[in-house]
Formats: C-alpha cells, sequence, structure tokens
C-alpha cells in the first residue's frame, strides 16, 4: 500500500458571491490546487467531488462531469454527498485510489453555492440532512437539531443554561480570532463574548452567533502516491497517513445518547489506528464547528477531552491558538464560513498550510507534528476524521 | 399524501392507539421499518406505544423553515415514550414554558403555515 501526499492545496474564498455559480468557484479552487502542487493537468486521473445542494440552489445535478470540465480535467469524475461531510468523504475516498495503487494523481474537494438562497430556502435546504419523516416534518431545523443536542448535553453533564452559553460565546469569540488574518475567511473580524452573548436567539439555546453563516464556496485537493512525489521531485511534506467514517442512526430520536457523536468516535478510532496514534499526539485540529456545540462534541469523539470536558476547553484558553491543543486556527466554519459540500477538503488544505508553514497562523504551531480534522455529516449521523502528518 | 405507513402511525395518535415496531429481539423503533437496526431481524410486531412521555431534550425555534414560518417561535422537543422516541412541536404552552422532565401527551394538530398535519406534544 503506497502513501499518500498532499501535493497541493486550493480554495476559493469563502463568503457570499451570489453571483457565481459552482462551476466556476471549483474551477478556482481546482486551478489553485493544481498551480500549488506544480502537477500538469493531463497528470490527474481522477475527480471526487463532493457537494450537497446544487439540484435545490442551482437547479443542478449531475455536477461531476460538469465540474471535471470547468477544471478542464478529461478523467473519471464522481460527486460525493454526504450532506455537510461531502468533501471529506470525496478526499477520503481519493486517499484509498491513491493507496489501492490504482492511481497516483487525484483531485478532490467539493463545492457548495448558497446565498443565492434566502434565510429560510437555505434553512429549508439544510434541513433536509435531517430525517425527513421524523424531524423535518417536526419543525426540525438544522439549528433546531443542534439545540436540541446542546440541551441535551447541559442535562447530561448537569450545567446550567448560563455557564452553557458563556462556554458557547468563547468558542464562537476564539474562532473569530482565529479567522482576522486568514484571507480566505468569511468574517476576518473580532467577536466579542458579550456580543455573542446578545445576539438574537435562532433556537435556544443557540443564538446567531453561535451558527455558522450561509457561505459560497469551493476547495480542492490534489492527492499523490508516494512514489510520483519522489519521482517528480514535488515538494509535499504533508502526508494523510490516516482516514476514518462512522455512521450513525438519522435521527435524534433513534440514538442511544442525545449529546454524543459517536459516528466521529467511530470515525476517529479508524483514523488513529491507520495512522498509529492516539489522540494525546494530536498537535493541532481543524473541527466541524457549525454551530458552537458541534466543536465541543467533536473535540470529545475526537480523544482530545472526555465527554463533558470539552464545553468549556475555549474558555479555559487550551483550544485557543496559544493554548495547548488549538482547534479551528483556520477560523472554523463559525468565522471561516461554511460552503456544505465543499467544507471538509477545506479543512484539509487549511491544516495542510498549518503544518507546512505557509498559514497566517503557523507560528502559533510551529512544532506542529500531526494533525485531525473531523468533518461531520447532518447532526453527525455521518463523520469523517483524517490524520495529516509532517513526514520525514 | 401516505409515506409507507407514516401517517397512518401518527394519526394512531389522535386516536388514543399509538403504537411502534417490536422486532422479535425486543427492540422497538417507529414505523415503517423492514429491517431492525439493532438486530437485523425482518420480524415485527405493532405493540402498543404509551400516548404520553416525558421531554427529553427541547428548543424553542425563532428562524424556521417556509413550511413553519407562521408557526415560529415555536418549541420542539424529544419525547422518551418508553420503547420509542417521537419528536413533536409543543401546543398549548407559551414557547419556553416546557422543560425537561415534563409530561407531554401526543397527538396530531396542523401547521399553521400550511395546514398539513403535525405530530404535536400537549403538557399533561
Amino acid at each position: 500500500m503506497t502513501g499518500v501526499r498532499v501535493a497541493g492545496v486550493g480554495l476559493t474564498q469563502f463568503g457570499s458571491h451570489p453571483e457565481r455559480t459552482g462551476r466556476d468557484l471549483f474551477a478556482e479552487a481546482a486551478v489553485n490546487a493544481r498551480e500549488d502542487a506544480g502537477v500538469p493537468l493531463d497528470d490527474i486521473e481522477q475527480l471526487n467531488v463532493g457537494n450537497f445542494a446544487g439540484a435545490l440552489s442551482e437547479g443542478q445535478g449531475h455536477m461531476a462531469p460538469l465540474l471535471a470540465e470547468a477544471a478542464g480535467l478529461d478523467c473519471p469524475a464522481t460527486r460525493y454527498e454526504e450532506a455537510c461531510a461531502s468533501a471529506g468523504v470525496a478526499v477520503r475516498e481519493g486517499v484509498r485510489t491513491v493507496r489501492s495503487g490504482e492511481a497516483d494523481v487525484v483531485l478532490a474537494g467539493g463545492v457548495e453555492r448558497m446565498t443565492n438562497q434566502s434565510t429560510e430556502e437555505a434553512t429549508e435546504m439544510l434541513a433536509i440532512a435531517a430525517d425527513e419523516l421524523f424531524e423535518v416534518r417536526a419543525g426540525v431545523t438544522f439549528p433546531a437539531a443542534y439545540a436540541l443536542m446542546a440541551t441535551a448535553y447541559a442535562e447530561s453533564f448537569g450545567v446550567d443554561e448560563d455557564d452553557l452559553k458563556t462556554d458557547l460565546a468563547n468558542i464562537a469569540s476564539k474562532n473569530h480570532d482565529n479567522a482576522i488574518p486568514n484571507e480566505y475567511a468569511q468574517y476576518q473580524r473580532e467577536l466579542t463574548v458579550q456580543e455573542a452573548l446578545s445576539a438574537p436567539p435562532v433556537a435556544e439555546p443557540l443564538g446567531l452567533f453561535d451558527c455558522c453563516p450561509i457561505t459560497d464556496g469551493a476547495s480542492a485537493i490534489l492527492l499523490v502516491s508516494d512514489e510520483y512525489a519522489a519521482e517528480h521531485d514535488l515538494d509535499a511534506e504533508v502526508a494523510v497517513v490516516g482516514t476514518g467514517q462512522g455512521t450513525d442512526r438519522m435521527a435524534l430520536q433513534d440514538r442511544d445518547h442525545l449529546a454524543r457523536t459517536p459516528a466521529a468516535d467511530d470515525a476517529a478510532a479508524m483514523a488513529y489506528d491507520e495512522a498509529g496514534i492516539a489522540a494525546a499526539d494530536v498537535d493541532v485540529a481543524e473541527v466541524h464547528d457549525c454551530f458552537t456545540i458541534a466543536e465541543v462534541l467533536a473535540i470529545e469523539s475526537l480523544g482530545l477531552y472526555e465527554p463533558g470536558e470539552g464545553l468549556g476547553a475555549a474558555r479555559r484558553g487550551e483550544t485557543r491558538a496559544d493554548g495547548e491543543t488549538p482547534v479551528n486556527l483556520s477560523g472554523g466554519l463559525k468565522a471561516k464560513g461554511h460552503p456544505v459540500g465543499a467544507t471538509g477538503g477545506s479543512q484539509i488544505a487549511e491544516l495542510t498550510r498549518l503544518l507546512r508553514g505557509d498559514h497566517p497562523n503557523s507560528d502559533e504551531v510551529t512544532d506542529a507534528e500531526v494533525g485531525v480534522t473531523h468533518n461531520a455529516g447532518g447532526t453527525v449521523a455521518s463523520a469523517v476524521v483524517h490524520v495529516l502528518e509532517v513526514a520525514e | 399524501m401516505s409515506d409507507a405507513g407514516f401517517d397512518e402511525w401518527m394519526h394512531a395518535f389522535a386516536a388514543e392507539d399509538g403504537y411502534y415496531l417490536a422486532c422479535e429481539n425486543g427492540h422497538g423503533h417507529l414505523p415503517p421499518r423492514r429491517v431492525c437496526p439493532d438486530c437485523g431481524s425482518t420480524e415485527f410486531t405493532e405493540e402498543a406505544l404509551p400516548g404520553t412521555g416525558t421531554v427529553e431534550t427541547i428548543t424553542t425555534v425563532h428562524v424556521a423553515t417556509p413550511a413553519f414560518e407562521a408557526d415560529a417561535p415555536y418549541d420542539t422537543a424529544v419525547v422518551d415514550l418508553g420503547p420509542a422516541r417521537v419528536t413533536g412541536i409543543v401546543v398549548d404552552a407559551e414557547p419556553g414554558a416546557v422543560a425537561i422532565d415534563d409530561e407531554v401527551e401526543v397527538d396530531v394538530g396542523a401547521s399553521e403555515t400550511t395546514g398539513d398535519d403535525v405530530l404535536v406534544l400537549r403538557p399533561v
């Protein structure tokens, strides 16, 4: 089994680009990844792209050949859909293809166009990541589902409502701080804890600033085999050494525990096992904070914290940029933005930049050798975890 | 529109005849269900489900989808009925008035926005 390197990464600026089509966004990210890698177009043997809602937001199904064409590729192309974990799955399958020896060069990533929808339309679009019969028809929106988990978390671990909201506001504030220098981030501005706490409610206890924004954007990752990197003398020091995926019951009501995410537990265990690491080895993490409570559940599933202990990590400074385990140095979904089908790829791109030393926040993690990404679909009915390492 | 038994199941609560599907190994699930996700069994019987249960988690939704725009703000809760849990919208109470561990009755109501049938939860 061959090793897999990240030869290049490409992102669009994440934000509001309602006039730009998905194909335009993805083409930009793909060109950026190819130029970053220095790999010729004709060497790319496969395209894996994540997209969640193009059929609704753009009236565009059958995205993969369209995006291949937009990126100038003539190779097998497949779209992966796993709600907000779509690009995570696209990258994971790319890693598995390269490992198997079936291809030496795979382009993987994702794209989503969302801001051409009204808030209500986007809320409806995102809600279909929940169980249509048992949740959507009961008025459950995507923020509401995470609010149900947040309330259950507080109940399970004996946290009062004010402390819950304060700890969540600290997560939002932290991630905004991290996004300030990130040129790809949607919100490069400070958010104080007080500002977060005084925001209008969306689904209680979650307020506006507990929620990630509606975002347009694309991500692309150029994966190559160790052999290809060596033969072509590529500067590809970051390796993907572990990949894992997990699945849970779709509806919250069918789960054993409403404040834990076993799909991510399973994905992390699988990825750590492949990488031969333990949670204690993780130097830096990019996790799926679509809502502030999601970051808490993520760092607990990754084993960075015991259940019930992750909530106060940002407030205590442990997951801040200068803390022991920095989380979401990109700004996370909260401040960098969340173009649903592109997010998992953007996490790999940001972590690669952090480990290579060319991310604006790389100075915060100069000794980092091991990083993980955690990409969740829906209320973590799907989860994908990747382990990246600076190779010898 | 009937969705493979979903509507029939929901309306059974209105007739105080709620039920769940029990597989041959005793795992309880809501219909429609052909395979037990716990054990793989394909043999189910309909068993009576209590019409009241306790709130396990709840939220007040302020930003709704278009299908519930006129209903907002409203409370959505996950309720434990014993052999199975259900999710519904709280009625006959102000948003935020119902809390975890409160007892509620399961019934069928209508969305204020669309008039479509909705599983509702009423404080006991």
